[in-house]
């Protein structure tokens, strides 16, 4: 017996270490939400007049709204009074870990199996270190060459202050602040995000992503991100990182903006892996975000690329409203849930132009306890003559307490419409998995080569380095779901 | 006799509590070849899946020694790592996975397990490229998924292509000459006969006599409700085309 008692101090430890990082800095507000914090949100970043009126007046209507229940996820209900809704940017966290040695060995594997670059690591481990590498220059380069084919790409509180005819033209045009309960939310608090404009005519000289792979570790739990593309303009974005990020806030409820003008192209991608919980489903990130993007001129296209294999909880819907003739929505979508996460994720494509064609391509994997549901609506309106959309859902499970759902919704209300919509669900064969391994793959190696296979349709739309590691970030996620 | 690579003695195997494999003896020795013959039913494709471990048999009695090792306590990959290849009667589709993708993967585990340095693409290509002219194949081959949308035809070709990369000590054919026309079966018993060599036994799953005319046993046994019922040279094969399996069936009982 006398071995149990050093087991029952570490637990005491282990507790401590998790629940007391609670210490305000000076310039954390305290947990809690009214209008007051809001005024402070926007006098801290100083903000003109308009936008605080305009966060008002979202948390008047968040105030008025019922929080969602119809997803298909279970959680308990969330106190929106205990979450502190600022923090300073340079507000130091006095529980994040000084170097690379204090941060969670398991966390260090992850990236080495992921490849994820050396002097990435420690930024993304959340090491308190003001430079951890030189990432000023970087971004300065970047920016340089950005600014000489005229995009602006810097954050949204400095587009508020700086460019404030394009935000107040554009911001909350697509969702907006009243659209539904967590974006009326983050209309009322959010504190940064990105901003994009990209310029008549201008193809957006490269992918906006290594920037963001650099700078996304502390974006906070309510981001803002608006993106435009002028005329002609095209430009492909990629937010977030194959790499586990260490995060605190359990809430994460961003709002993300396109709007495509005449003959414009935006390619929007995301690889998410936010905390999932441990591997008995305590802990782990809320991810309910509302994305759309407005396919607003003539010819214009909007593509979204999802890979989603982090968050415990997940509700999300990046959409297309096709109000151009002739414009193209596009989802493309790779959801994995195991252990105990949930995804209730989809799109929804509105056809309102002549012409208006989409595609939705979803593939739902679903292993442990992981619950999978697609959820999409293909609305065609009255004028929406000669649209097209084109669906199809696949879901995969592996092994047999988890669950894969599809809640397809339709609305055709114009007699040339066409929709097709296609759906299975497959187990990973046993057969497979057999004639792999008869081949001298390890059993790991050919679950890897199976669900790569499943989600290659949407990988192909990635930009390349990360289809790579989007398949490297699935064989993670999924280790040892077999077996 | 030569040296023996496989040896399997009294081996009982079934799924569920329905026995199909009733007291096997079987032994084939390096650089020979066997043909294994028997009616619908005899027990030939479980036999073939228990030497390479597919999941789902119950083997409660019996022993097979591989290479001086005990097969059964091996897990299927290791197996073929150890140079046991079942080329199968119905290969499976792995869609989305390119063809290519699997056959340098096959190769280089089996490479990395015997100590050799892993194959670049460019050198793969060189070598498949060699292996795809042989049996008549077109290099958009390789670019396929996995047997996705092949031909019954293309499937088992496939199957010897692997075998032709992976070079096997022991290669166990189920039934490969099933649904070939002539002219594919000359194709892949060509195949086959290029990798005979003294270092490598070969083992025929086979209903018909017809592949047996390509490609020449040292033995043929015969297969029937589970036991090996009779053996004897290439001549036996001509006995049962001619005759069929009815006389063995009334001189086992």
């Amino acid at each position: 017996m006398a071995t149990r008692e050093p087991e029952v101090s570490d637990f005491i430890e282990q507790r401590y270490q998790h629940g007391f990082y609670t210490d305000i800095e000076s310039d954390t507000v305290p947990p809690g939400l009214d209008e007051d914090v809001i005024r402070l949100i926007s006098d801290r970043k100083g903000e003109p007049e308009w936008m605080c009126e305009w966060r008002l007046e979202a948390y008047r209507r968040w105030c008025e709204k019922p929080e969602p229940t119809w997803a298909h996820v279970h959680y308990p209900p969330i106190d929106f009074q205990a979450i502190s809704y600022y923090s300073a940017p340079g507000a130091k966290n006095k529980n994040a870990p000084k170097s690379l040695d204090e941060v969670d060995p398991k966390l260090l594997e992850t990236y080495e199996k992921l490849g994820i670059p050396l002097h990435e690591r420690a930024a993304l481990a959340g090491v308190a270190v003001d430079a951890v590498f030189d990432s000023v220059s970087v971004a300065t380069t970047f920016k340089e060459k950005l600014a000489e084919a005229g995009v602006i790409f810097c954050p949204i509180s400095e587009a508020i202050r700086e460019h404030p005819e394009l935000v107040r033209k554009y911001l909350g045009s697509v969702v907006p602040p009243g659209d539904n309960f967590y974006a009326s939310l983050n209309s009322a608090v959010f504190t940064d995000g990105s901003f994009v404009y990209v310029p008549k005519g201008v193809r957006c000289p490269m992918e906006l992503s290594t920037y963001f792979r650099i700078n996304a570790a502390n974006t906070g739990q309510f981001e803002r991100t608006l993106i435009i593309a002028d005329e002609g303009a095209y430009v492909s974005y990629l937010e977030g990182c194959t790499a586990p990020m260490r995060d605190e806030n359990q809430l994460h409820a961003a709002v993300v903006e396109l709007v495509a003008l005449e003959d414009a192209e935006i390619k929007y991608s995301t690889v998410q892996n936010w905390y999932p919980g441990d591997e008995n489903g305590k802990g782990g990130i809320y991810n309910f975000v509302t994305k759309r993007g407005e396919c607003r001129g003539d010819n214009s296209h909007i593509s979204w690329t999802q890979v989603e294999t982090g968050s415990a909880i997940t509700m999300k819907y990046p959409s297309c409203v096709l109000r151009g003739d002739n414009s193209v929505g596009e989802f493309y979508s790779v959801a994995v849930t195991n252990n105990y996460q949930q995804a209730d994720t989809g799109t929804k494509m509105i056809h309102i132009g002549k012409n208006t064609r989409s595609t939705i391509i979803s593939k739902g994997i679903s292993a442990g306890h992981g619950q999978n549901s697609y959820r999409g609506l293909v609305d065609i309106a009255k004028g929406a003559n000669n649209a097209r959309n084109y669906t199809q859902c696949d879901s995969l499970l592996m092994g047999d307490t988890c669950g894969a759902h599809t809640f397809p919704y339709i609305e055709a209300r114009n007699p040339t419409a066409r929709v097709e919509h296609e759906a299975s669900t497959s187990r990973i064969g046993e057969d497979q998995l057999f004639y792999l391994r008869s081949r001298g793959l390890s059993e790991e190696d050919a679950v890897n080569l199976v669900v790569n296979g499943f989600c290659k349709t949407v990988f192909q739309q990635l930009p390349m380095e990360f289809a790579v590691e989007a398949g490297r970030l699935l064989s993670v996620t999924l280790e040892g779901a077999i077996g | 006799m030569n040296d023996t690579l496989l040896s399997i003695r009294n081996l009982h195997a079934g799924v569920d509590d329905k026995p199909i494999l009733r007291g096997i003896d079987f032994d084939i020795g390096r650089g020979e070849v066997h043909a294994i013959m028997g009616p619908n039913g005899s027990g030939k494709s479980t036999l073939s899946h228990v030497l390479a471990g597919r999941p789902g048999y119950t083997i409660s009695e019996g022993s097979i020694t591989y290479d001086g090792k005990d097969l059964l306590e091996m897990e299927v990959e290791d197996r073929a790592r150890a140079g046991l290849f079942l080329a199968l009667q119905y290969p499976v589709e792995i869609p989305g996975v390119n063809n290519v993708y699997l056959l340098k993967a096959g190769l280089n585990a089996l490479r990395k397990h015997r100590g050799e340095p892993e194959v670049d693409a460019y050198e793969f290509l060189k070598l498949a490229r060699e292996k795809l002219k042989a049996l008549d194949l077109d290099d958009s081959f390789l670019n396929r998924g996995v047997n996705e949308g092949f031909s019954g035809g293309e499937k088992k070709r496939n199957e010897i292509l692997q075998m032709l990369l992976f070079e096997p000590q022991l290669a166990l054919l189920d039934e490969t000459d099933s649904g070939l026309d002539i002219d594919a079966m000359k194709i892949v018993a060509d195949g086959v006969n290029s990798l005979r060599g003294a270092e490598r036994s070969i083992i025929l799953v086979t209903h018909y006599q017809r592949l047996l005319d390509y490609i020449k046993p040292d033995v043929v046994h015969v297969l029937m409700n589970g036991r090996f019922v009779k053996s004897g040279d290439a001549s036996l094969a001509k006995m049962l085309e001619e005759r069929g399996y009815d006389w063995l069936r009334a001189e086992a009982a």
